[in-house]
Order: structure tokens, then sequence, then C-alpha cells
């Protein structure tokens, strides 16, 4: 807690002002940073050229391309079949119709969806924290 | 004394609310306090918030409503609800989160050049904002004095009373105060929601066959025959009918999946959490919560239409309260109380996020970064910027929601808001995150293009103009007396492609060399996580 400057009150870390005030040229706090002001000495060309990072980006549009794909024609085929098909959207399925089963039926692909997702997205964590473990400097 | 319930349950409500506020007052201070509740909240209450965000007086009073008077057609709207949080998953909250601070815009500002942007991006942001609280403000005044008849309340006093608390909660409590606010009132309306449907299925024996049985023979005087009709209400077509309907429930469709992830209030619950997995485990927390809550509006809505009947409903106060009338011939009088006094307090906490996200992008966006090129000249000042705002933007919907009366179309107003987010705010955020060559113009012509085209085409759409016939009453009226110019109610089949358009050409027109150099730290910031905003201190 020491205040890189004499004028400065502003605390380095999770002070009650939080905002260093105007005109002081002493380093900020962290929290302060908006992007780009903080980490200077990163070299963020080479990291994000580097094959392991490159990878992640791959392995991730890998799952969320395809993911939104689906899950978008999954949808819009709702609209489109209740418009368009109405006869076959209004056969009776038990005490219910094929609409309303295809309606019901979002819910659980949406849910689905987001499970897979997250589990996807434990490795992707993973393998992030693996690459920042050497963040090129400048 | 039966009409006194729903206040005296109202007004317990607002007491546990005020309290939490104090509490909240007491802890914040500094900005990331105050903008994102020290971005400390954790993944379920997070979750629970941005359930409690999105099921608004609209979606509760509405949708009910909606089903009950249009049966399966009101059913796609709560579809589209919840399908539309994977495009928030997938898509948006972790970059999101990862690359910004406080607002939307960050994500925009980050490569590119920072006013025009966030100046655009402000205007938007006020735009949803007003709309959608405009629309909650007018429900929260009709439901309020149709309630409390018996206890004196009018209408506008109604609307100053809602108006004022929400100011006192953003005002003095923040972004805290906001979030529990809201994940109490989301707790007592999926109890509600709950008991509520317990209680049709109860009416029906338990047995579904006797429940659909009963939702294909619903009888309801037609408004134009004057005649009594049987319609099966499971069947498609009662709201959307041909030639347009299945292109507008597309339109429709296509508002809900991408507005939802350009809805200002809801992008920046995110920031309030620590970390992306957080905010990614949130978003699923609410995808159960609010998956669940809209499957059981098919109880609500079809009960209300089979137990209650539209007649019923349309002779004691309208569609928009289908749920409460449905919970009075269910529940008795308290029961009745307390689903009102839930319908209150879920007005109360979505107005209460939607200010808190005006008032943040005005401060953060326009005073500091775009007025003050990003630099406080006092300490605390942005904070400060923002409780005014809050205040002012408060004051202007009250005044807003009086002047435009109780007949107001709630539901193209919020209709307005969705398209307006997935037109203007959808397009520009997807693009900076995932095109390297997206650049300012791009930015500043594509949030222009679908916030113009959005509004142009829902003001020449059939929700503002049309002909009535002489017997239709004065504050039913459309607002333009003209054959519609545009056949569809919802503007976003064609106003979503052209704010993509926009903003791809905008980009094309010109090259910014310092906004491509910076995708790659972009790229690298918004898929690990490096040089995100931590959470504060206690």
């Amino acid at each position: 807690m020491v205040s890189p400057e004499p004028m400065d009150p502003t605390p380095c870390v999770a002070s009650p002002t939080d905002i260093a005030p105007a005109g002081s040229t002493g380093p900020k706090p962290a929290h302060e940073h908006i992007a780009g002001e903080d980490l200077t000495d990163v070299d963020w060309d080479k990291l994000a050229a580097r094959d392991d990072f490159r990878g992640l980006l791959k392995r991730k549009a890998a799952f969320i391309v395809p993911a939104s794909i689906f899950f978008i024609i999954f949808y819009f085929a709702l609209p489109a079949l209740v418009g368009y098909a109405k006869p076959l959207m209004i056969k009776r399925v038990g005490p219910v119709n094929i609409a309303y089963l295809f309606a019901l039926s979002q819910f659980f692909m949406a849910w689905i969806v987001a499970a897979l997702y997250v589990r996807a997205a434990n490795i992707f964590d993973r393998d992030a924290k693996s690459i920042l473990d050497h963040i090129p400097r400048k | 004394m039966a009409s006194q319930t729903p206040l005296i349950f109202f007004l317990v409500f607002v007491a546990i609310t005020l309290i939490i506020t104090y509490w909240a007052a007491r802890r914040s201070s500094g900005a990331s306090a105050y903008f994102a509740a020290n971005r400390r909240i954790t993944a379920w209450q997070n979750g629970v918030a941005v359930a409690g965000d999105y099921m608004s007086a609209a979606s509760f009073l509405g949708i009910a409503g909606m089903i009950a008077f249009s049966g399966y057609d009101g059913f796609m709207y709560s579809v589209g609800f919840l399908v539309a949080y994977l495009a928030v998953l997938l898509i948006v909250a972790e970059p999101l989160r990862n690359t910004g601070k406080y607002t939307m815009a960050d994500v925009l500002a980050f490569r590119l050049s920072p006013r025009p942007v966030r100046a655009m991006a402000s205007l938007s942001t006020l735009t949803v904002s007003t709309f959608y609280m405009i629309a909650q403000m007018v429900g929260a005044g009709v439901l309020v004095s149709s309630l409390l008849k018996g206890a004196g309340i009018s209408y506008g006093v109604a609307v100053s009373g809602v108006g004022v608390l929400m100011i006192v909660y953003v005002v003095f409590g923040g972004m805290l105060a906001t979030t529990w606010v809201q994940i109490i009132k989301a707790i007592l309306l999926i109890l509600g929601t709950c008991f509520l449907s317990i209680l049709v299925l109860a009416h029906f024996h338990f047995d579904l066959g006797e429940f659909f049985k009963a939702v294909g023979h619903v009888t309801y005087t037609d408004k134009v025959t004057k005649l009594p009709v049987t319609k099966d209400f499971l069947n498609p077509g009662l709201k959307y009918k041909p030639p347009y309907g299945a292109l507008d429930l597309m339109s429709l469709g296509l508002a809900l999946v991408f507005g939802t992830a350009g809805l200002p209030h809801i992008l920046i619950r995110f920031y309030t959490v620590p970390d992306a997995k957080t905010a990614r485990i949130s978003v699923v927390w609410a995808m159960v919560i609010i998956g669940l809550f809209y499957i059981m509006t098919t109880f609500l809505g079809f009960g209300a239409a089979t137990i209650v009947g539209p007649d019923f409903i349309t002779a004691h106060g309208g569609t928009n309260m289908s749920a409460p009338l449905l919970a009075k011939s269910l529940g008795g009088d308290i029961f009745f109380a307390f689903i009102s006094s839930i319908a209150f307090a879920t007005i109360l906490a979505v107005v209460a996020g939607l200010t808190i996200s005006a008032s943040s992008s005005f401060a953060h966006d326009f005073y500091t970064n775009v007025i003050h090129h990003g630099r406080e000249r006092k300490p605390g000042e942005e904070v400060f910027v923002a409780r005014i705002t809050a205040f002012v933007v408060g004051a202007i919907s009250i005044a807003l929601a009086i002047v435009l009366g109780p007949g107001a179309n709630v539901a193209f107003l919020v209709g307005l808001a969705f398209a307006v987010a997935a037109s203007a705010n959808l397009p520009v955020v997807v693009l900076s995150i995932f095109w390297k060559r997206f650049n300012t113009s791009g930015a500043v012509i594509g949030l222009a293009t679908g916030l113009i085209s959005s509004l142009l085409l829902i003001a020449i759409s059939p929700s503002i103009m049309g002909i009535d016939a002489p017997t239709v009453a004065s504050t039913a009226r459309h607002l333009i007396q003209q054959k519609p110019l545009f056949p569809l109610e919802n503007p976003g089949i064609l106003s979503i492609p052209l704010g993509f358009l926009g903003a791809v050409i905008g980009s094309l027109l010109t090259r910014e060399p310092s906004a491509e150099a910076r995708f790659a730290e972009l790229q690298v910031r918004a898929n690990t996580g490096l040089g995100a905003e931590k959470a504060g201190a206690h």
C-alpha cells in the first residue's frame, strides 16, 4: 500500500478512490488500467503467432462454429416449419402435437449444447493457462 | 382489507430491498465497486441476476398473457428467449469479460478510435435502455393502479413510486444493490411460478392428458364477429397468420436470438464476476433458470386460457393480468396479492438494472472518455456523474411513462429494444472480436445503420401504422392512420443484415492500420484472459 507519488492519494491496491487524479504521472494502480495501458512489455504479435496459441484458436473454432451453426439451424427450423409445414406440425402425438414437442425440444437442445460447451471450455482454459506460462516479452 | 393485501406484500419487499441498498451503499466506494460490484459476484449469483434481468414484467405478465390469448404462437417467444443465451454463451460473454471494463463499448474501444465509437455505442445503449424502461414503467403503472385501486393509488402515483425507488437503489447502492435486488426478485418469481404451475396441474388432477385436452378446446368470443369460437390453442397460427406470419415469426426469432447478446443491461452483468470462466458458468446457471421458467409459462398461459378464459381476462384488466387472475381463481386473494407483488418486484428490479446500464454508459463512455479523453479531473468524478445520470434517466422515464399514459403499446417498445440491440450492438461487437479488418468507420456506420434502420422500419410497421375502424377506442388507435409500408411487426429480418452490411462496408471504405495492428493483442486477451480486469479486494 505505497503511494507512488507524495501527492497521489491513490494506494496501489483496492483503494477506496480507485481512480488516480488527473495529471498524475506515477504508475496507475493495476485495477485502474484500461485495456492496453498495462502489460506494455508483452509481445502480443509473437504470442498471437505462436503454434500453441493458433492451435487453441483452431480448437475453439472447431467447437464454436459448428455448434453455432447447429443451434441457429435447429432454432430457425421451428418458425420455418410452423409457418410453412403447418399440416405436419399439428399432427397429434399422444396428448400434444409435433409443434409443441419440437418447441419443447429446443429447451433441451439449448441445455445440451451449453453443457457440451462448458465441458469443451474446461480444456480450452487449461490450454490457455499453459500458453500463459511463457509470455514473450519485448 | 383484501384490497390492502398486495400493498402489504409490496411494502415488505420494498423494505427488504432498501435494507440491501443501505448495506451496499456502506460497502461500495470507488468506480469498480459502483459499476461492477467489485467483480466479486459468484457464478450462481450472477446467473440468477442475469435470469432476473431477463425475466422482466414483459416476460412474466406479457408471455403468460400472450399464451393465454394466442396459444402456441405466444410460446414461440419463450423458446426464442432461452435459445438466445446460446449466442451469449458461445460468442459474446467471455471475450467481453476478458477485454472490457464497465460497458459494452469498452470492447469496441479496445482497438478502435475511442471517442466516435463510444459516442455512438453510448447513444444506442441509451436508446435501448430507455425504450425498455418506458415499457416496464408503463406496465408497472397499469398493474399497480389496477391492483391497488382500493388503496387509492393512481397510475401517476404508481409510476412515480416505482421510479423513485429505482433511483434510490441505483444512486445509493450501485451495481451491488441492483444485483441483490435482482437475485431476491428472481428467486421469488421462480417460487411463485412453480407454485402457480403446481396449482394449475392440481386443477387437472395432475393428468397432463386432461390438461392438454382442455388446451385443445378453448372457447372465447371473437373480437370482430362477437360470436363464441372454439380453437385448439396448441396449434400455431392464432397470432401470426398468412401471408406474412411465418416471415414475422422468423424475424422475431432473429431479433430475440441476436438481440439478447446485444442488450447492454445483460452484457454489463458479466463485468461483475471475477473472470471469464465464472462468466461462462453464470450463463449456464441463467440458462437453467430461464429455461425452467419459460417451460412453466406453458402452464401459466394455457392455465389462464383454460381455467380463467380469455373473455374473463379481457373484462378484468386485459392480457397482462392473465397470470395474476389465474392466481386469484386458483389460490384466492392472498395468492393473488403474492403474485401481484412479485410482478411489482420484477418491474422494480428490471428498471433498476436498466438504469444502471444507461448511467454507466453515459458516465464511463460519454462523459469520461468522449468529453474528457479518458481522464478524470477529480477522483470519483465518473461515479458522481453516473449517479447524477441515474437520477436524470429515472426522472425522464417517469415523465415519459406518465405522458405516454397507460394506453401505450408496451410490447412494441420491448420489441424495439431487442431490434435495436440486435441490429446496432451485436454486429459491431461480433465483428470487433472476430474480424481483423474491422475499424472505426465500420463501427460508427454499423451502429448508425442498425439503429436508424430498426427505428425506421418499426415506424412504418403495423405496430405504428394502420387504419382503425371508427369504433376503436382512442387509446388503442394506431399512431399513423395509413396502410403500413412494411408488412412485418418485427424488423429484425431486414435491419440485422443491414447493421452487418453497414459495419462491413464502412470498414472496407477506409483502412486503419492501428486497429489491425492491435487485433493480435485483442485475440490473445479475449482467448486467454491475460490482462483482464481482476476482482477487487474486500
